[in-house]
């Protein structure tokens, strides 16, 4: 589009504007720039408000859609939702902007010779159900597999589970959120036997001290980042940004840490030392709440192909378990950590202080990680220790990445091993599912099948001849993108995609389904904090295209299981919701009815009598609690949370003399994971247009590598070419370089490495060995 | 041909006179925050000189506190 000089400069001048009203915002939360957000809203506008959740990232903020002749045109943050209270960030405010980009999918488009042809929805969803039916016949169930999105609404993944486990009978279903909180899930169950957070967001206005582990919240999770910035100016609380890069995070926090990549389970193992050596353990909380356990060690990184791993617990005592930490004093842990000593009996002492109330928050930095797991336990002793866990103000927070991480890939389970309620490997809850689904129960298999990067090696290795993706973009998001683009390319594997936009995904696919986009049909999100919240349609979506589940659901009976998908087009999402609610019945996990979050800004589970339970497993939250005790952690059957003994292991690949940097990738505040959304929405693409590859100043120095030029970075898989960035948006440590992936056009997945945690099978995209050359 | 932007941010009270200062200014663009001591400024010049200038013009003004800068664009002339 070409445009006027005047007109370009008055755009410009616009996103100046935002950009700088965005800044207000971080810093003084609440701000309020009215003429600013009505604005554009022609005078006369008869806009009629809905509510729902924003698309962009697991913080669930309440936005605002405003709509005027079936047309959205203005977003405004929900001042009722007591995620958000009103405020928005950059990505938020401007997201209905791509729903009108101009290469919006609105029809099917079927690969016929090489070429994609415009073919009616009908038809290609025929192809989709003949081809399944087909691959199935001649090569079994685990031919065909499907892999969904932490952005499918929680009607959606449940109805994927229905069709894939309960109809078909295959586990060949997992999903994208595989690659950014199933450490998190896998820690939680570990250590307290439920998954997803104890507290919520309203941890922050009681918590003195926020100590964010490889979390830079400030572009990540920017609401709840304004929100602790509100309490520090209003009441000191504290921020402790504990990192391997100095980010906007960390200029915002009242102290910065800098740690050695994957050192943070030693540092984690020796504050639990200090905690111990100087008294500050809650005994009492351990006594009654408690039990120690050890597991296997040296369990590899799953780089090879069909890996395998089961951990085997064994319980130990408090005293094995002390005499494990005397390898991780703080003067140990500093000579490889490069944190002094000073800095770990600080951060010990804080959550040692009994008088300061200490929330952690966490995401990508401990959830990508080969020891994923295990660091999310530690980080879990930390807190039981000192018995500072499910108190306003007081708890452990991993927060999710994508709008329904915990909604819909948690809680329904479009995880290979999952089922809407518990896990395929347990016969109870497989004869739940079976009854609800109304399916002969030995028709759900009781292994998990393929997760994420072991489901595109299947792709990779013919061993999967048919897969279905929707709403996720792996061709880009995926490690060792090397290894599996030119695995889906081959001739041996059906290619479905679902999406909104083309991607590079849709562009290996032999039919591409147009998908509405989140407003254009109803739907549940749930967010990090236990939170569910609906929406109603808002907007029709364009030509063809239609919500996945209602694709899922015409695609079922054409493989004739439409008995068991007996819902209705126009009323499916409630329909659904109401089927889903039966797996989660009870005090512990109870879903809110519709009809209240119809009206409400969203209620957290379990919701119970009538109120959201703010806070797990403590007995004046918490009626879920049966002990008669002060806490009660019901996962575990003898109602204790575990403390395990976890060592610190090396990463699965170093910098050596060949390849002497760490590569960190991760993202950058303007733009939502592969960009695909963002990019199309033109202020935030020319704010942040291309990915870089930022060092830090002396390493660029030795280097003689200025701003801007073009730099090679290769790892032993592949190489991707960016321009340098020195001093700009992030500083990473001497030694490492830092890449976002958002950019579609320079692959930086194509360099990293697929060596994921054993128990969550997480992969670790934040450390891998890479050489840089200046091109 | 910068536009940058900027948060000016004014001495308790005064952010009406800070407004009042910047609106004086042709090549300025105010947006005040409702509830803050805060401007959203936007700057528009021909050239870096000439924003300099602008720059230091500002930075004279008795009722600013601090001024930092958000963003900066240097579109080039079509
Ligand atoms: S913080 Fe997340 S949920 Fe909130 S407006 Fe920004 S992108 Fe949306």
């Amino acid at each position: 589009m070409i445009k006027s000089d005047t007109n370009r400069r008055s755009f410009i001048k616009k996103m100046a504007m935002l950009s700088a009203m965005t800044a207000a915002a971080s810093m003084f939360p609440g701000i309020l720039f009215a003429t600013e957000q009505e604005k554009g809203i022609p005078k006369d506008a008869n806009l009629d408000w809905k509510k729902g959740p924003c698309r962009f990232c697991g913080v669930g903020c309440g936005v605002l859609v405003g709509t005027e002749n079936g047309k959205a045109v203005a977003v405004k943050g929900d001042p009722n939702c007591s995620v958000n209270k009103g405020l928005l960030c950059v990505k938020g405010y401007h997201q209905i902007m791509c729903i009108q980009s101009k290469d919006r999918l609105t029809h099917a488009l079927v690969k016929k010779n090489g070429r994609y042809e415009k073919t009616p929805l009908s038809e290609a969803l025929d192809l989709v159900a003949n081809k399944m039916k087909e691959t199935i016949q001649v090569h079994g169930k685990d031919a065909v597999a499907m892999y969904t999105s932490g952005q499918s609404t929680i009607p959606e993944g449940y109805v994927a589970s229905k069709l894939m486990k309960g109809a078909i009978g295959t586990n060949n279903l997992d999903c994208n959120a595989r690659l950014c909180m199933a450490s998190a899930v896998a820690g939680f169950l570990t250590t307290f036997g439920a998954d997803e957070p104890m507290g919520c967001y309203e941890d922050i206005d009681h918590a003195d001290y926020f100590i964010t582990w490889g979390n830079n919240m400030a572009e990540m999770h920017p609401v709840l980042f304004s929100r602790m910035l509100e309490q520090k100016t209003r009441r000191g609380a504290k921020i402790i940004d504990f990192a391997t890069r100095t980010t906007r995070s960390s200029t915002a926090s009242d102290r910065s840490i800098l740690f050695e990549p994957q050192t943070d389970l030693a540092i984690a193992n020796a504050i639990c030392y200090e905690i111990i050596k100087n008294g500050w353990v809650n005994k009492t909380f351990i006594e009654k709440h408690c039990n120690f356990s050890k597991g296997i060690t040296n369990m590899g990184y799953g780089l090879e192909d069909h890996y395998k791993f089961s951990d085997k617990p064994e319980k130990i005592d408090f005293e094995s378990y002390k005499e494990f930490l005397k390898d991780y004093s703080p003067e140990k842990v500093s000579k490889y950590s490069k944190v002094s000593v000073k800095d770990i009996k600080y951060l010990a002492a804080i959550y040692g202080d009994p008088n300061k109330k200490v929330v952690s928050y966490w995401c990508m930095g401990m959830n990508q990680h080969t020891r994923g797991t295990w660091m999310n336990n530690l980080l879990y002793n930390i807190h039981l220790l000192t018995g500072k866990i499910s108190q306003p103000g007081n708890g452990p927070f991993s927060l999710t990445g994508q709008p329904s991480a915990c909604g819909t890939a948690r809680e329904v389970g479009t995880f290979t091993h999952k089922l809407p309620k518990g896990v395929v490997t347990n016969e109870k809850h497989r004869r739940l599912a079976a009854k609800i689904w109304k399916v002969p129960y030995e028709q759900i298999p009781s292994k998990p099948t393929y997760h994420a990067t072991e489901m595109f090696r299947a792709v990779d290795r013919g061993d999967i001849k048919f897969i279905w993706t929707q709403a996720t973009n792996p061709l880009v998001s995926l490690p060792k993108t090397s290894r599996y683009r030119a695995g889906i390319e081959q001739e041996s594997c059906f290619v479905v995609v679902s999406d909104v936009f083309p991607r590079q995904t849709s562009d290996v696919a032999d039919v591409i389904l147009p998908a509405s986009w989140h407003i254009e049909k109803s739907g549940l999100y749930g967010n990090s904090e236990r939170r569910t919240q609906h929406w109603d349609k808002m907007v029709e979506a364009p030509g063809e295209a239609t919500p996945d589940a209602w694709m899922f659901i015409e695609v079922a009976k054409r493989l004739g299981f439409g008995e068991l998908f007996p819902y209705s087009k126009e009323n499916h999402v409630e329909e659904i919701y109401n089927e889903y609610r039966q797996f989660h019945e009870g005090a512990k996990h109870g879903m809110a009815p519709l009809e209240v979050l119809k009206k409400e800004s969203g209620a957290i589970w379990p919701y119970v009598n009538g109120k959201s339970t703010q806070w797990r497993f403590n007995a004046k939250y918490d009626p879920a609690c049966t002990n008669g005790e002060d806490f009660h952690f019901y996962g575990k059957p003898d109602g204790k949370a575990v403390i395990w003994q976890r060592p610190f292991e090396e990463a699965p690949e170093k910098p050596n003399k060949e390849y002497p940097f760490w590569l960190n990738t991760g993202r950058v505040i303007e733009h939502w994971h592969t960009g695909s959304m963002t990019r199309r929405i033109p202020v935030l693409h020319q704010a942040m247009p291309n990915a870089y590859v930022e060092f830090h100043p002396d390493d660029a120095k030795a280097l003689g590598i200025r701003n801007g030029e073009n730099i090679k970075v290769s790892s032993r898989r592949g190489s991707c070419v960016l321009p340098a960035s020195i001093n700009e948006r992030g500083l990473p440590t001497k030694g490492q370089i830092f890449v976002p992936f958002f950019d579609e056009n320079m692959l930086i997945n194509d360099v990293t490495l697929d060596a994921f945690c054993p128990i969550s099978k997480e992969p670790d995209y934040k450390k891998c060995a890479v050489k840089v050359e200046k091109v | 041909m910068p536009i940058k932007s900027y948060l000016a941010h004014a001495f308790t009270g005064k952010k009406e006179e800070l407004l009042g200062a910047l609106q004086k200014i042709n090549q300025c663009e105010v947006v005040p925050a409702k509830n803050e001591d805060v401007i959203v400024l936007v700057t528009d010049t021909s050239n870096e000189i000439e924003e300099e200038t602008l720059k230091e013009r500002i930075e004279a003004i008795d009722s600013l506190k601090i001024l930092s800068l958000v963003s900066g664009f240097n579109p080039p002339q079509n």
